[in-house]
């Protein structure tokens, strides 16, 4: 069940990545709207992270093509950011919070050219909008999950662009902190910007993403919250994970009741 | 004199490999670095046999494309052959390593190759090759004023990189993302290792460089938070090896670019035991 859309801000089309001759995505098509949030659904080793990666041009892509904004993510990096995994780096890097957020500035700099007071200024104003502004000196080494969390979401800010990929953005963060990130991501729906979260997390789909898509290597289902995430669709992208189906049933017979977790 | 231009020698091969060691360090690929210094041999030895010279441009040309060379078999036996990193940089340098060593015992009769020059290096030869020019002004040993080009080479790439050089250390899926070639910068940072190997291995050796790339570094990532502190530091822990090191060995009556080695290895067992005080403190 895939529901594609017109003009649309992201377009993959028949999208096939191996690893090893062994495919991690098989085939992946789908389009989405402009000003959505929405969420990659699946379980683990289903290939949310490398669909992320190939639309970042990370991994290699054995077909298919990716169009962003209707043209090639070269011609339009500036308007793309990307929040990668917060594991992907080595924290113990000797570096300050600013100095990161700065990082999101780099795109927009020239080769040789140092970040102008204008970026530094606007670095700031990231690290103020994510509620870190008094670690701006504060080492990296020295932050919470949460707070690296915070830290990477400010850089993406700093980018200052229409689209945002985020990698597990909600791993191993505190409450507070979860809740914090997905307000914000709900401020830059509601200013325009397009967002798109991996996630894994089924309870707060319904809660977090008014766009859902459902992948395990095939694409399940794409579509808005209301009609994609659904029992059905969720035992295909689930399979037969027994438990977690009862799990899943037992949820979708309790959506409105607020979850613990909440 | 003669003190003098030996330990300014040992300075200006400490700077540039304390700075790229830096990188190496943070990069946690202090083991290519180790790779490329040994594998530019073969290198050195082809390019000797065409110019018998150490700082011709050609001698440079030859290791600078081992250094690259090897950088690239390391990538592609881990990437495309599914070797785990280290194994693939333990088979590749000592490859090219031992290539260097037969070509170095099938030619070295025809030419004044000294292998244990190559390995070792000796610092104490350098004063003695004055550049004088043809009007009879001795500017003083030649070697010097080569590294001395090398500094101002891999002192404005640092300076001017900084940005790039950071960002694709830092997180490289983010560089790529932003549209700022990871894999360019990582082979220009192999290139100019192999650069300053070929341009060190004359005074200290092939075989030591790397304690010049990997020692000062690693003391000063001990002692700071900041990367452009812990390039600074680690200028400074390479000079006082340096110099610290010709009166060591001095005093000793040993080899100096082992003597600077040694000294390089004691400042950072200091640094390490005040390092692990200050922070239980």
């Amino acid at each position: 069940m895939v529901t594609q859309v017109e003009n649309p801000i992201l377009e993959v089309h028949d999208l096939t990545v191996s690893y090893q001759s062994k495919p991690v995505l098989w085939n992946v098509d789908f389009s989405l709207p402009s000003g959505s949030l929405t969420g990659i659904i699946g379980p683990n080793g289903a290939g949310k992270s490398t669909l992320i990666k190939s639309i970042m041009g990370l991994t290699e892509k054995n077909s298919g093509y990716i169009k962003l904004f209707d043209k090639p993510l070269s011609k339009v990096r500036k308007k793309v950011s990307y929040v990668p995994q917060r594991e992907s780096v080595d924290w113990n890097f000797p570096t300050s919070v600013f100095d990161i957020v700065l990082m999101g500035r780099y795109g927009h700099l020239g080769l040789f050219k140092r970040p102008k007071q204008a970026d530094k200024e606007f670095a700031l104003e990231c690290l103020r909008d994510v509620g870190m502004e008094e670690f701006k000196d504060r080492q990296i080494s020295q932050l919470s999950g949460g707070q690296q969390q915070r830290v990477f979401l400010a850089r993406a800010l700093a980018q200052n662009a229409d689209i945002y990929f985020m990698d597990e953005p909600f791993v191993g963060v505190d409450a507070a902190t979860e809740a914090a990130i997905i307000e914000l991501l709900k401020k830059m729906r509601n200013q325009g910007k397009t967002v798109i979260v991996v996630h894994h997390d089924l309870q707060s789909v319904k809660k977090y993403f008014d766009w859902v898509i459902l992948i395990n290597m095939r694409l399940i289902a794409s579509g808005p919250t209301e009609t994609t995430f659904t029992k059905d669709t969720l035992q295909e992208a689930y399979g037969g994970k027994l438990t977690l189906l009862s799990q899943i049933s037992d949820l979708l017979s309790k959506e409105d009741i607020p979850t613990r977790q909440g | 004199m003669n003190t003098f231009w030996i330990i300014l020698t040992g300075c200006l091969v400490a700077i540039p490999c304390s700075l790229l060691g830096s990188y190496l360090v943070l990069r946690k690929m202090v083991m290519i670095g180790d790779a490329i210094s040994h594998a530019v041999l073969p290198g050195i030895i082809l390019s000797f046999m065409i110019t018998p010279s150490f700082d011709s441009p050609l001698v440079i040309l030859g290791a600078g494309v081992m250094g690259v060379l090897t950088t690239f078999l390391i990538e592609f036996f881990s990437q495309k052959g599914k070797l785990p990193e280290d194994a693939s940089i333990g088979v590749t340098f000592t490859w090219l390593f031992s290539i260097g060593l037969i070509l170095s015992s099938a030619f070295t009769s025809k030419t004044d190759i000294d292998l244990d020059c190559i390995l070792f290096g000796e610092i104490l030869n350098i004063p003695l090759q004055l550049w004088i020019t043809e009007s009879g002004v001795n500017l003083g040993p030649s070697p010097v004023w080569f590294l001395g080009f090398v500094n101002l080479i891999i002192v404005s790439f640092i300076i001017l990189a900084y940005k790039e050089l950071f960002i694709t250390t830092f997180d490289k899926a983010f560089a790529i993302a932003i549209g700022i070639s990871a894999g360019l910068w990582h082979y220009l940072l192999m290139g100019m290792v192999s650069f300053v190997t070929v341009a060190s291995f004359e005074s200290v050796g092939a075989v030591l460089v790397i304690s010049f790339l990997v020692t000062p570094a690693s003391t000063a990532y001990l002692l700071t938070h900041d990367l452009k502190k812990m390039l600074l530091l680690s200028v400074l822990f390479g000079i006082a090896s340096a110099v610290g090191g010709y009166y060591l060995s001095n005093y000793l009556d040993s080899s100096t670019s082992a003597g600077m080695v040694t000294m390089g290895g004691i400042l950072f067992a200091i640094v390490f035991v005040i390092s692990k005080k200050l922070k239980t403190a």
